[in-house]
Order: structure tokens, then sequence, then C-alpha cells
């Protein structure tokens, strides 16, 4: 029971001071979890792969596994005691930043109109652009695009070809996702 | 009595149908942007923009882009987040909570699916798998670079202004602490949007009071 109240108080302090998303939060993740002597430290590097690998944002990925882990460690129900933690941490992490944006969203639809509300958002919308630039400078590296030149130059023709495919025409972004992985599996 | 108490029941029935479909549909595209998003939050922009404004027209670009700002601005999970303010301008608290279930329940049951039948070292070593998300990695950027240029479009961003999205990617980009942070720029660009405001204001009394002398 303790170790469920632990691990809930863990991912409401993830989900409320996680700022900036996905690959912002992974150092607080891991302070918390490896901190507390949850998992070790490459079995988080695991996990990460994992949510690399699997689709879904890397927070709710690692409070359903290490929810899973813990919670079979404690209730001793096996599975079902698992998934409890699952459900557990996977709430936690969701639900402050929830009623969080919920507020605010609310809060800022009401003063949609007031000249102070769409003079923030004239400032905010080009720092918003500069945001999603940043992410996308960010995932420029060496676990996305491979290590040796022949890994390097596919990436680079498959990131330039996905992009070419996405702007310029009406395709869905989902059928990209998955000709993107078809090239993967010809070429590698 | 009986039929009169089953039409009024077909006709709450088809009421509820009609209203949920919405709702359904919110939950479903969600689902789809759950489940197609690699690569954290801002991959999914992309798929997200596709359902929401160019497929269902639920909401402008422009407002789209506002929307994006505010969950940006929050603390937890981008993605959910996302899902939460478009969930809620379409359809209220109710439909906040059919998008951010849609976008939660696909890693939840796939991670769920990892953790009880695979261990981390299965996935990690089968060929065809490592080969297949090889491919998906660089066009995941491409996912993001698109979005970016459409929306620098919507936010008006012209010679001048070009430089606030440029040295805010880069900043972020360096990893200096501190300086890296998001949120930095978030807060400046809503002081520099008010003082921008404030500022012209100041103008036109200016010149509304020489107009008058």
């Amino acid at each position: 029971m303790n170790a469920y109240i632990k691990l809930i108080l863990a991912y409401l302090k993830i989900g409320l001071f996680g700022f900036g998303g996905g690959y912002a939060m992974l150092s607080l993740i891991q302070r918390e979890v490896v901190g507390s002597g949850w998992i070790t430290s490459t079995m988080f590097t695991d996990i990460v792969a994992i949510s690399q690998m699997t689709p879904g944002p890397i927070g709710i990925n690692s409070a359903t596994y290490i929810g899973y882990v813990v919670g079979c460690d404690a209730g001793g129900m096996g599975w079902i005691s698992g998934i409890l933690g699952s459900v557990l941490a996977t709430l936690a992490v969701v639900i402050p930043p929830y009623i969080l944006t919920l507020y605010t969203g609310h809060f800022i639809n009401k003063h949609k109109n007031s000249p102070v509300t769409k003079s923030v958002f004239s400032g905010l919308r080009p720092v918003c652009v500069g945001l999603i630039g940043s992410a996308a400078l960010l995932l420029i590296n060496k676990d996305n695009f491979g290590v040796t030149d022949f890994e390097q130059i596919t990436s680079i023709i498959i990131c330039i070809a996905s992009f070419g495919i996405v702007y310029f025409s009406k395709v869905h972004p989902i059928l990209v996702i998955i000709l993107a992985g078809f090239a993967g599996y010809l070429i590698y | 009595m009986i039929r009169h108490i089953l039409c009024n029941f077909a006709v709450v029935f088809q009421n509820a149908t009609m209203t949920d479909n919405i709702f359904f549909k919110l939950f479903t595209s969600f689902f789809k942007v759950g489940a197609f998003t690699f690569g954290g939050g801002w991959a999914m922009i992309a798929i997200i923009e596709k359902e929401i404004v160019t497929k269902n027209k639920w909401i402008g670009k422009e407002e789209f882009l506002d929307l994006l700002a505010i969950a940006q601005a929050m603390p937890g999970i981008l993605a959910v987040n996302i899902a939460v303010v478009i969930g809620d301008r379409l359809k209220g608290i109710k439909g906040s909570l059919c998008a951010a279930l849609g976008t939660i329940l696909p890693s939840f049951f796939m991670i769920l699916a990892i953790a009880i039948f695979l261990t981390p070292e299965t996935i990690k070593n089968d060929p065809t798998l490592s080969a297949i998300f090889k491919g998906i990695r660089p066009a995941v950027v491409a996912l993001i670079i698109a979005p970016m240029l459409t929306t620098a479009k919507v936010a008006k961003i012209s010679r001048k202004t070009i430089i606030i999205p440029i040295a805010t990617a880069l900043l972020i980009y360096s990893g200096i602490p501190y300086i890296s942070s998001p949120v930095v720029y978030i807060i400046l660009g809503c002081v520099g949007g008010y003082m921008y405001y404030v500022i012209s204001q100041h103008k036109k009394l200016g010149t509304g009071k020489e107009d008058k002398q």
C-alpha cells in the first residue's frame, strides 16, 4: 500500500513540474524513479528506447511501465496488482495538468476578445513557431539519424522525401509514417 | 403504455447517438493521434492539424496555434494538454475527457502489453522492428518541420519578426541551463506582445493629442 502512495506522489510531481513536454520531462522522471530505487538506470534507458519505438507520449509510457513494475513488487497479486499500479501512475501524471490546462483554457477563452489577450497571443505565435523548430532540431541526432554514413544519408533522404510529401501534397501524415517504416524495412 | 415508453426511449437513444457522434469522432481522431505519435508531443502536430483543422474543420489555423501555446505553457504531457484544450474548446469538459482518453489509451494498452508479455530486450533485438524504426525516426523530423512552416504563415511572420522564431529555436537547441528552457520564451513572448500593444497605444494617444493641438 505504501509503495502505491509513493508511486502516486512521484507521478503527481512529474505531472505538475514537467514543463516543456516529452524529452524535457525525461530528467525529472529519471530523478524520481531511478532515485527511488524502483528501477535501475539501465532499465530506465530501455524504457526510453521502448517509448521511442512505440507510439504515444513518453510521460504516459513511463508511467504505465514503471507503475506496472512497482505494482507487481508491492501488491503480491501478480499482474493484477501490476495493472493497478499502471492505472494509478498514469492517472496521477495526467490529472493535475488536466485540471490546470482546462482552467487556463476557460480563463483565456473568456477574455478572448480583450486587447490584452490578443496582444499576448500576437507575441506568443512567433515564439510557438520557434518552439516547434527547436523540437525538430533536437531530434536531428545520432539516435534518430544513425551512426554510419550509409544510415545518415538514407535518413536524410527519407526525411526530405517525407517533408515533400507532407508539405506539398494532401497525404495523411499517418500514411507517411507507415511508408517510412516500410522503406526502413526494405533498406536495412 | 409500453409502446409509449419504447417510443420515448427510441427518441432519447437517437438524440444520444447523434450528440455522442461528435464525442466519438473526437475520441477516434485523438486515438489516431495517440496511436501514431512517435518521438514526443511535437511530432503529433502534423496529425492533429490534419484531423482537426484540415479534415473536420473544427477549429481555424490561427486558433489552433493559440491553443498550442496554452498547452505548451502548462506543465504535464504536451500531447494530453493539446487534446484537453482542443476537446474543451469544441465540446466543453466532456469533449476534453474524450480527447484526452483517446490520446492516452493506445499507448497505455500497448505499454501494458509490453510490460506483461514482452521484455525490452526482445523488441530491441528484433531486426525487423529495428529496421522499421530506423525508417520512421527521420520521417518524424519531417513531420515536425512541415507544420512549423504552415504555422509560420499563420503567425504572419515577416522579415522583421523572423528573428523571433529563429532565435527561440537556436537558444532552446543550445542546451545551456535556464536559457534553453522553453518556459522562458513563452513568458518573453507574452510580455513582448503586451509591451508592443502598450507602446503602440501610447503612440496612438500621442498622435491624437497632436491632432487636437
